[in-house]
């Protein structure tokens, strides 16, 4: 284990999701982990051009990889869960058929590109939790997060389809880590149900409601504040909140929780570039 | 009244449909379908459907492409692949509907909407820039619907903005998109637009 | 021999199947030029009678001394052959037959390759029939006594059948009583008998047979032998309680020291309590109580009063009783061993054990059971009685996820839980399912019964139950969230009480019970028959014969007949008293053998044993089936073996590749 990854960040945490690099970049650097951007990276697809047109999807995504793989033997991290599906399904794509591997080697080659297909891909949620452990990250806290109750919401990509992170139906990943911060997991019943994903945009009518359904459940389990993996999952549930008359409810990283409880401040991990302030108690100020 | 007929003769249905749609890998799964209904009961969008998910692989064995590839859902479809994990013959229905939207788009004939429209702005902005920016396609969004649907969204743009997280001036593209667009000439797309 | 091979060689037409691919008179032309051969013939059909005729007159006309014959699988026909060729005064093992038809005729259109691929495998065969040795078949006694494993419904009566016949049956059954699972259920479809009415007189019979030695609480351990002589080694786990001293008055149950029922009684899955020392149900049989060491604060602690030892009239509580060792021969074995239901914990979207009032079809059964812990009125864990009840078909059946297979009994016993449920409670009954399958006698019949008395019948697989509402009716409830196929609709149903309709499964220890036996089984783990259509209580392990559940999902009617189906075959076995044993055995040359004992751990059938004075191998001839694993695995080459000699194998191999 070398302590050091390759970081793809991609277009969501360079833009709304500014809070999530900042507070993951912080976290990684006060547990001793290096992150290097991936040189000259591109956008990984995302679902929109798996709409038009398939193989460019895959290209377009292991382009990445292939870069990536210029440094041996270094994992990529990819924050945004998005990002990590779309980066994992391209992968997949090409191990499972020989022809479209060919020709995107074949194309990545013309612009002096090799891929071998040994990049791996990981959640940072996946590299915390394996890597480091629930054990270990616990010794390094220095600021329990006592009394704060947290909903942990998975969203969709870091579970199916190929539970990569954890149990698509019985995940525990997320709610370990915010116990090992010391702050309390609640339980309610959609843990990974569909945020809206873009129909928020899209197709507002639906898209709203699936994130109502999700804030009503984190509400009602009183939660004092959602806890994400996704860059647009974070966005869906904070921005609409006064679209939808809802009591206002933080939705943060988890990379943000884990950074406070490691002792950074709210400017560390980008608290304060939060639409809706978490109330820190007593005892755990900033 | 009008005479709506919505049953087809068998001449008019399109016989290589499903084998068409099927060509992806792992499409093959498509014959294994048992109609048992588990993918619509476990998908959160199905309710706003047209067709639920289902019948989208109903109507697919059946040849029915015109129903299929002019049907809302597949728009509504947010790929969240809880169909794919709970159906009981592992047919890989959130891969079929990614299908369903390329042929859609590449027939030109298909349910108009903002999605497809997002879908196919969201590519040209990353051919000119190798990435996307958020704040821009926000903006473009904005435009397309109107000012009433924008208007709504303003109070929070401009938070947005004071937290630094959307930055209207700002675009975000590689320090040299040449080398992207040099694999997907490469690869020879797009224009070509298809299935596989 | 005394003068060289003389060979007949025969190649059958076999109507068109043979003739349609093959050109049988070339291979037939191309036979008689081979070394030996004496004569060559092709015959349509060289299985009828005619056909046989040819070979006989053959033998008699022109002194043949050994047969080929080409034409289908031996599978079908090498019995009736040798048989022919034994009438014609032949050793019958000095014949050998080619299959030309399942190998080449059926598995290609191309003519020449057919024909060349044929006229192979007949020159492969000549060479070998050349350098086949005469060999006898060995009869043996068979022991007449049968022991079936498992005192389920299938065990029942296929025990009752075979003691009825004269014969003498050992029934072992690991609960502390018998019945099985049918004991477990209310009523039975599609009749609604009381299962309980018409399985406890078969019970009771069981008790009665002067011919059944019944063993509860008790396991076979050890099985050695083979057919016609098994030896079983029977562990009698210690009830605590002497059963010849016992006379069921169940005294010491109301004197034990445990005012109340505290641990979970396993005959009503969890449902109800018992006390340390009990009997699973009243028609339990034998009616003898038992002690669950887990439980006893004797036993587990030393430490009680033991009023049942002194409430007992008959002094019969052993608290030092202690497992019992015995061993039994039989000539055969039936195994009917029976199913477990599918664990739902592993469909965590339905709920089970996470909600309140979800329950297994078995639990509903027990609540459902005058003699259940509800006595027959399905309660809320709160007391009071659902108002509307859900009933999910095809749980963890049909499943790429979880089982593959249908499980064959479920739509019935799901049907029959919606009358029984509206019955007694008087609840809207919803069932969710696939495809309605009830194809048995009276099974559709049923269906339009459940039809007309209003039951909610919705075609759709349900995709979860969830306590989270959306909607004001909802609050309290569990909700069924499922597309209705047939209307066209996903809605959300909300029930007081989910049943799941969980699937049939091998035993947990199936794998265990197969090995003691060498039995083969499915990917899914039942038991596997020897022919699907035309064995279907055999096993490919001679005097072993299956029935029941353990063999694949079935009902009461099908256990039953397959019961007496394997009754009928270990019968067949035992009656004719003695077995035929083929003479493939494995043979060890002594001289050439170094002892180093390899071979013993690879035969399948424990068949070989270490002679420690002649430091060799020794093959157990009566054990050995003739598989050659040995004889290949052999370092030193020094075993062979009968009628596969190594040297008579590869002369048939240089023929075919010559």
């Amino acid at each position: 284990m070398s302590g050091e990854y390759l970081y793809y960040p991609g277009c969501s945490l360079k833009g709304a999701g500014a809070p999530y690099e900042r507070s993951l970049l912080a976290v990684f650097e006060r547990l001793g982990l290096r992150l290097v951007e991936i040189e000259d990276w591109n956008c990984c697809g995302a679902t929109a051009y798996l709409s038009v047109n398939a193989e460019t999807a895959v290209a377009l995504a292991v382009r990445n990889l292939a870069i990536a793989e210029r440094t041996a033997g270094r994992d990529v991290v990819a924050p945004c869960s998005g990002c990590f599906l779309s980066l994992t399904k391209a992968k997949r794509a090409l191990e499972e058929s020989p022809d479209l591997r060919a020709r995107v080697t074949s194309a990545l080659g013309q612009a002096s590109l090799a891929y071998r297909g040994t990049a791996r891909i990981r959640h940072p949620l996946e590299v915390l939790m394996t890597d480091l452990g629930p054990a270990e990250l616990r010794k390094r806290i220095v600021r329990p997060l006592k009394n704060l109750r947290l909903a942990p919401y998975y969203g969709c990509a870091i579970l199916r389809p190929y539970e990569e992170v954890d149990d698509a139906h019985t995940p525990t990943v997320l709610e370990e880590l915010v116990r090992s911060t010391g702050a309390t997991p609640i339980d309610y019943p959609y843990k990974s149900r569909c945020c809206g994903g873009m129909l928020t945009t899209g197709v507002p009518g639906i898209g709203l409601r699936l994130t109502e359904i999700l804030l009503d459940a984190a509400l009602e389990a009183k939660a004092d504040a959602l806890v994400t993996t996704c860059p647009l999952c974070q966005y869906n549930l904070e921005v609409f909140q006064g679209r939808l008359k809802k009591p206002r409810l933080p939705i943060l990283y988890f990379t943000q929780v884990l950074g406070l409880a490691l002792g950074l401040d709210e400017t560390a991990v980008g608290l304060d570039q939060m639409l809706w302030r978490l109330p820190l108690a007593p005892g755990v100020t900033a | 009244m009008d005479a709506v007929r919505t049953v087809k003769y068998e001449e008019e249905l399109d016989a290589g449909f499903a084998s068409e749609v099927a060509a992806l890998p792992g499409g093959a799964r498509l014959w294994d379908c048992i109609q048992c209904g588990t993918c619509s009961a476990t998908c959160p969008v199905s309710l706003y459907m047209d067709r639920t998910p289902r019948q989208i692989i109903g109507l697919i064995r059946a040849g029915f492409r015109d129903e299929v590839l002019r049907s809302r859902s597949i728009w509504i479809c947010t790929s969240c692949y809880a169909c794919t994990v709970e159906c009981p013959a592992q047919v890989p229905i959130t891969d079929f509907m990614f299908a369903l939207k390329r042929l859609a788009l590449q027939d030109e004939r298909y349910h108009r909407s903002l999605i497809p429209w997002v879908e196919r702005t969201f590519v040209k902005m990353v051919h000119a820039n190798g990435r996307l920016t958020e704040s821009r396609m926000g903006m473009k969004i904005a435009l397309r619907t109107g000012p009433r649907h924008w208007m709504s969204l303003a109070a929070m743009a401009w938070r947005l903005f004071r937290r630094g997280r959307l930055r209207p001036f700002h675009t975000e593209r590689m320090r040299d998109p040449e080398s992207l667009r040099a694999v997907l000439r490469a690869l020879k797309a797009p224009p070509r637009e298809g299935v596989a | 021999m005394t003068d060289g091979p003389r060979i007949g060689v025969y190649v059958c037409d076999c109507g068109f199947n043979i003739l349609g691919t093959v050109d049988v008179p070339e291979v037939v032309r191309f036979a008689a030029t081979l070394e030996g051969v004496t004569s060559a013939r092709e015959y349509k059909f060289m299985c009828s009678d005619p056909g046989q005729e040819l070979i006989k007159k053959d033998v008699r006309e022109l002194g043949l001394n050994r047969i080929v014959v080409a034409s289908c699988s031996p599978w079908l026909h090498e019995r009736t052959f040798r048989k022919t060729v034994a009438d014609a005064g032949l050793n019958p093992f000095l014949f050998h037959m080619v299959n030309i038809r399942e190998g080449v005729s059926w598995v290609t259109a191309d003519k020449a390759a057919a024909t060349e691929k044929a006229k192979a495998l007949v020159r492969g065969g000549v060479r070998r029939v050349a350098l086949q040795e005469p060999l006898e078949v060995r009869t043996e006694p068979v022991n007449p006594d049968v022991l079936v494993l498992g005192g389920g419904i299938a065990g029942i009566h296929a025990a009752l059948t075979i003691a009825n016949s004269g014969k003498k049956v050992v029934l072992v059954e690991r609960e502390p009583s018998i019945g099985g699972n049918m004991a477990r259920f209310d009523k039975t479809f599609p009749t609604l008998d009381c299962s309980s009415c018409i399985l406890t007189p078969k019970m009771t019979a069981v008790k009665d047979h002067p011919n059944i030695t019944l063993y509860t609480h008790s396991e076979v351990v050890q099985v050695d032998g083979h057919v016609g002589n098994f030896e079983v080694t029977v562990e009698r786990r210690p009830r605590y309680v002497r059963e010849d001293l016992c006379n069921g008055c169940l005294e010491c149950i109301e004197a034990c020291v445990y005012r109340d029922r505290r641990f979970a009684n396993e005959f009503d899955l969890g449902l109800a309590k018992r006390k340390p020392i009990y009997v699973p149900f009243p028609q339990a049989v034998p009616l003898k109580p038992v002690i669950d060491p887990d439980d006893c604060l004797f036993l587990k602690l030393g430490k009680c009063k033991t009023t049942c030892v002194t409430a007992c009239p008959r002094d019969a509580i052993d608290l030092a009783m202690k497992a019992e060792r015995l061993t039994l021969q039989v000539g055969a074995i039936i195994v009917a061993t029976g199913f477990k239901p599918f664990d739902p914990r592993r469909k965590p979207q339905y709920g089970y054990g996470t909600l309140p009032n979800v329950v297994t079809a078995l639990e509903a059964e027990r609540l459902l059971s005058p003699t259940g812990p509800s006595e027959g009125v399905p309660r809320l864990r709160d007391g009071s009685v659902p108002r509307a009840v859900g009933i999910i078909h095809c749980v963890g059946s049909r499943d790429a996820n979880t089982n593959a297979y249908c499980s064959k009994v479920c739509c019935m016993y799901s049907l029959k839980l919606a009358h029984l449920v509206k019955e007694r409670t008087g609840a809207e009954v919803y069932n969710f399912y696939i495809d309605m399958r009830t194809p048995g006698k009276g099974y559709e019949e049923f269906y339009k019964k459940l039809l007309e008395e209003g039951a909610h019948l919705i075609r759709g697989r349900v995709a979860e139950v969830t306590n989270a509402a959306l909607s004001k009716g909802e609050i309290g409830k569990l909700v069924i969230r499922v597309e209705d196929t047939l209307a066209g609709f996903v809605r959300r149903i909300p029930v007081d009480m989910v049943v799941l309709a969980v699937g049939m499964e091998p035993q947990a220890d199936a794998q265990a019970v197969r090995r003691l036996l060498t039995l083969s089984c499915g990917s899914e783990g039942f038991f596997t028959e020897l022919h699907p259509k035309l064995a279907p209580v055999s096993t490919a392990t001679d005097g072993v014969f299956i029935a029941g559940a353990c063999q694949g999902p079935k009902d009461i009617p099908d256990s039953v007949a397959q019961a007496g189906a394997a009754a009928a075959e270990a019968l067949a076995l035992v009656d004719k008293g003695t077995v035929e044993v083929q003479p493939y055995a494995a043979v060890v040359e002594e001289a050439r053998c170094s002892g180093c004992q390899i071979c013993l751990g690879l035969c399948p059938y424990d068949a070989i044993e270490f002679d420690k004075e002649k430091k060799a191998a020794h093959i157990v001839e009566v054990k050995c089936k003739g598989c050659g694993v040995c004889v290949v695995a052999c370092p030193s080459a020094a075993i062979d073996q009968r009628h596969f000699r190594t040297q008579v194998v590869l002369e048939e191999v240089a023929g075919v590749l010559a």
